[in-house]
């Protein structure tokens, strides 16, 4: 992974100080709590419900055991011995002390991370592929790109204040795992017709109050040009993205205003002025950012691991978990390995410090001292031997991170809600874990098939609602905690946004709601067919008449 | 009255007058830093003067004035709060797209915080808020020691890298 020399290290320590001077001007009542709001939020830090909430970035989500040792410690002596893993491959502790922040942020120095830009109105971090560099379908290991816009996009001195958030994921796979269509830009790593290496460019995706999917505003950009032309479009955006109502201050109001066309004009005539100056990216350095990211020391195997394959065969419970949350490795022998955070009864996406410690041990005897963090919470070995899997899954058992969950209705994407959150409407825990309790039946969950669960408490949608099949928005009605419910949202490749069934339901009332649109699609599906595919080709009518049928009470 | 303005990295007597608004006489005092709008208007006999500087609202197109930027002595950009971004922006075009190499300042809800990055977007004069100490806020100059991405003040970190390198 990327290791910081004594430039990037002295910015963040840097970073540190000025932090520690701003937080003791405010706590000195020398800067206000409106000035102070911009400047700790572009640290991580909201003041939450209760607490101080904290978000540390994990730069396209790469963590190294030495990291996940220093939030698990962290985690215990400054917060409560747990953290919260997010849907922007970030990780936030619920309970600091707001006088504690600044020497958090030096013990993440310490090990070469920060908190910098994970709130505000600025880039945030950028989000990647989870299995950058480990999966068969790339163009390209995009981490070195990654890292890229992350140094060009962090402390970047003309786009700190801009209309609002704005977000970049990252892909050179066939098959998008980032939802990249749902981001203010998302970039794609492509080969052009003459071997170039260089980024479909696409602008104007994202969640919250109005979801929309983004559009394509170049099919090719030479990958020399990369931060030339990001710098047109935040420019663009930072000019006249409106300030005057922050619901409609996302970039994907202004590109729909101007329409597509017209914002992919005004970008390409910035980038004309841009176009090959100091910014222009040479080959040297992604050569350079590249060896930062060398394969790590894989074994030789001509094939699939003989011991592997008969443990599947004998034990079901093993082959259930490696069914779903195992994937292919591009090399011979190796395999991708998904630690499901969505055991029933937990928080999804929350891990404890002492699982934190545990799970970096694990890492660092199965898979090379490095893991991921996906945003849909979960945690990835990248690169751990067949010839291993059994033994690393009792382990994982043992931790309660082994659920075979992945892809199915009980791994849900939740924000934090209302237990924590103070902009929430809802709770949205406690209905995940209502779920996860109906559908604790494992050959159930299994027949039921492929399907992603998302609950957001309120419409900014951290929870990503609108790209789940099934999605669960918390909506305030005159003072309660209310659940709307969308169908037909997908991530990925055939990213769509979900349909809102009807009027919404009480918490206690969503597990019935659940399985009833369980029970239409299990009446109606094909052999093979998704619950999505079956939304898709009967419609939402089906559905509504099942669960509106009588009152779910 | 404490002197309010920062330039080239001191707190320093300021000789301009901003004329925010237009009152009968504004236009009659020695050394004044004029709205856009009024600029335009009696252009050429605000330039014969010479003493005279133009004003930003951040809604404003930096090359309205660009035919300006080789004798204009000052240009001010104006944040009517400091989280209004757009004048970071309009810093780097007249420096970089319009050739501004007057004294360029930053006006408005301008404190401590925001220096090092409006630094590195042109800006090299700063009036600081009324209610802030200009003197506590010069340590905002030096928050940080360098960046990675390209301003008007330095080419990218990866090309110094480079560079240093091949020496």
């Amino acid at each position: 992974m990327y290791r910081y020399d004594s430039f990037d290290q002295r910015l963040v320590d840097e970073r540190v100080a000025q932090f520690r001077d701003q937080t003791q001007r405010y706590l000195a009542g020398q800067l206000t709590e409106d000035d102070f709001r911009p400047l700790r939020l572009q640290n991580g830090l909201y003041i939450q419900k209760y607490a101080p909430m904290l978000r540390i970035s994990i730069p396209y989500g790469l963590l190294s055991t030495r990291q996940l040792r220093r939030l698990a410690h962290i985690g215990r002596r400054y917060d409560r011995g747990y953290g919260h893993f997010t849907t922007r491959q970030n990780l936030q502790f619920n309970w600091p002390k707001l006088e504690d922040v600044p020497d958090i942020l030096a013990e993440l120095a310490s090990v070469q991370m920060h908190a910098i830009q994970t709130s505000g109105n600025c880039i945030r971090n950028i989000t990647s592929d989870h299995f950058a560099g480990a999966a068969g379908d790339e163009v390209v290991d995009p981490r070195p790109y990654s890292e890229l816009v992350r140094q060009w996009a962090a402390l970047n001195p003309e786009f700190a204040y801009l209309p609002r958030k704005f977000k970049i994921a990252i892909t050179a796979a066939t098959t998008d795992r980032t939802a990249l269509l749902v981001h203010d830009i998302g970039l794609q790593i492509v080969r052009n017709d003459q071997d170039e290496i260089g980024f479909r460019v696409i602008v104007g995706g994202g969640l919250g109050r109005t979801p929309m999917i983004g559009h394509v505003i170049r099919e090719f950009l030479p990958r020399a040009e990369i931060l030339n032309y990001l710098e047109a479009i935040l420019r663009v955006y930072n000019r006249y993205g409106r300030r005057d109502n922050k619901f409609k201050a996302r970039v994907k109001i202004l590109v729909k205003d101007r329409s597509p066309a017209v914002f992919a004009r005004e970008v390409e005539d910035e980038w004309s002025h841009l176009r090959g100056g100091p910014s222009t990216v040479p080959d040297e350095e992604i050569e350079r950012l590249a060896a930062h990211f060398p394969a790590p020391a894989y074994e030789t195997f001509a094939g699939d691991d003989p011991g592997y394959r008969s443990e599947l065969a004998d034990n079901r419970p093993f082959s259930n978990w490696a069914q779903r949350n195992v994937h292919p490795h591009k090399m011979a022998g190796y395999a991708i390995v998904t630690l499901s955070l969505k055991q029933t009864g937990v928080p999804p996406g929350d891990v404890t410090s002492d699982q934190m410690d545990a799970i970096a041990d694990l890492a660092d005897r199965y898979s090379f001292a490095e893991l991921r963090v996906s945003h849909e919470q979960n945690l990835i070995f990248a690169d751990v031997r067949q010839a291993d899997l059994f033994t690393l899954w009792t382990e994982l058992k043992a931790l309660g991170v082994a659920t075979p969950n992945l892809g199915l209705l009980t791994n849900i994407v939740c924000c934090p809600g209302g237990d924590f959150c103070s902009l929430a409407n809802a709770k949205s825990i406690p209905i995940a874990q209502a779920i996860q309790r109906r559908f604790d039946d494992l050959d159930y969950l299994h027949d039921i098939g492929e399907l992603d669960l998302n609950i957001s408490g309120c419409m900014n949608a951290c929870g990503h609602h609108h790209i789940g099949h099934i999605g669960i928005l918390g909506v305030d009605k005159n003072g309660s905690e209310w659940y709307q419910v969308s169908i037909g949202g997908a991530q990925g490749d055939e990213a769509a946004l979900g349909k809102v069934i009807g009027p919404s339901f009480a918490a206690h009332q969503m597990p019935d709601v659940i399985s009833r649109l369980i029970d239409a699609y299990i009446d109606h599906r094909h052999d093979d067919e998704r619950f999505v595919d079956t939304v898709r080709r009967i419609g939402l009518e089906p559905f509504k008449e099942r669960v509106y049928a009588t009152a779910a009470h | 009255m404490p002197r309010q303005l920062i330039k080239d990295g001191s707190v320093v007597d300021d000789r301009w007058t901003l004329v925010r608004e237009l009152g009968a006489d504004a236009l009659s005092q020695a050394a004044i830093i004029v709205p856009l709008p009024v600029w335009r208007a009696n252009r050429d006999a605000l330039r014969a003067r010479g003493d005279v500087g133009v004003w930003l609202a951040p809604s404003d197109d930096p090359a309205d004035i660009a035919p300006d930027a080789a004798t204009l002595p000052v240009i001010a950009v104006d944040f009517p709060q400091f989280t209004d971004g757009r004048g970071y922006s309009i810093g780097r075009l007249l420096r970089e797209r319009h050739g501004f190499a007057g004294e360029l300042r930053a006006i408005g809800d301008v404190q401590h915080d925001q220096l090092y990055y409006l630094a590195q977007c042109g800006f090299n004069a700063f009036s600081i808020r009324s209610d802030r100490n200009a003197e506590d806020a010069l340590a905002g100059l030096t928050a940080f020691s360098d960046g990675y991405q390209s301003t008007t003040l330095r080419t990218p970190w990866f090309r110094r890298r480079a560079a240093a390198a091949a020496r």
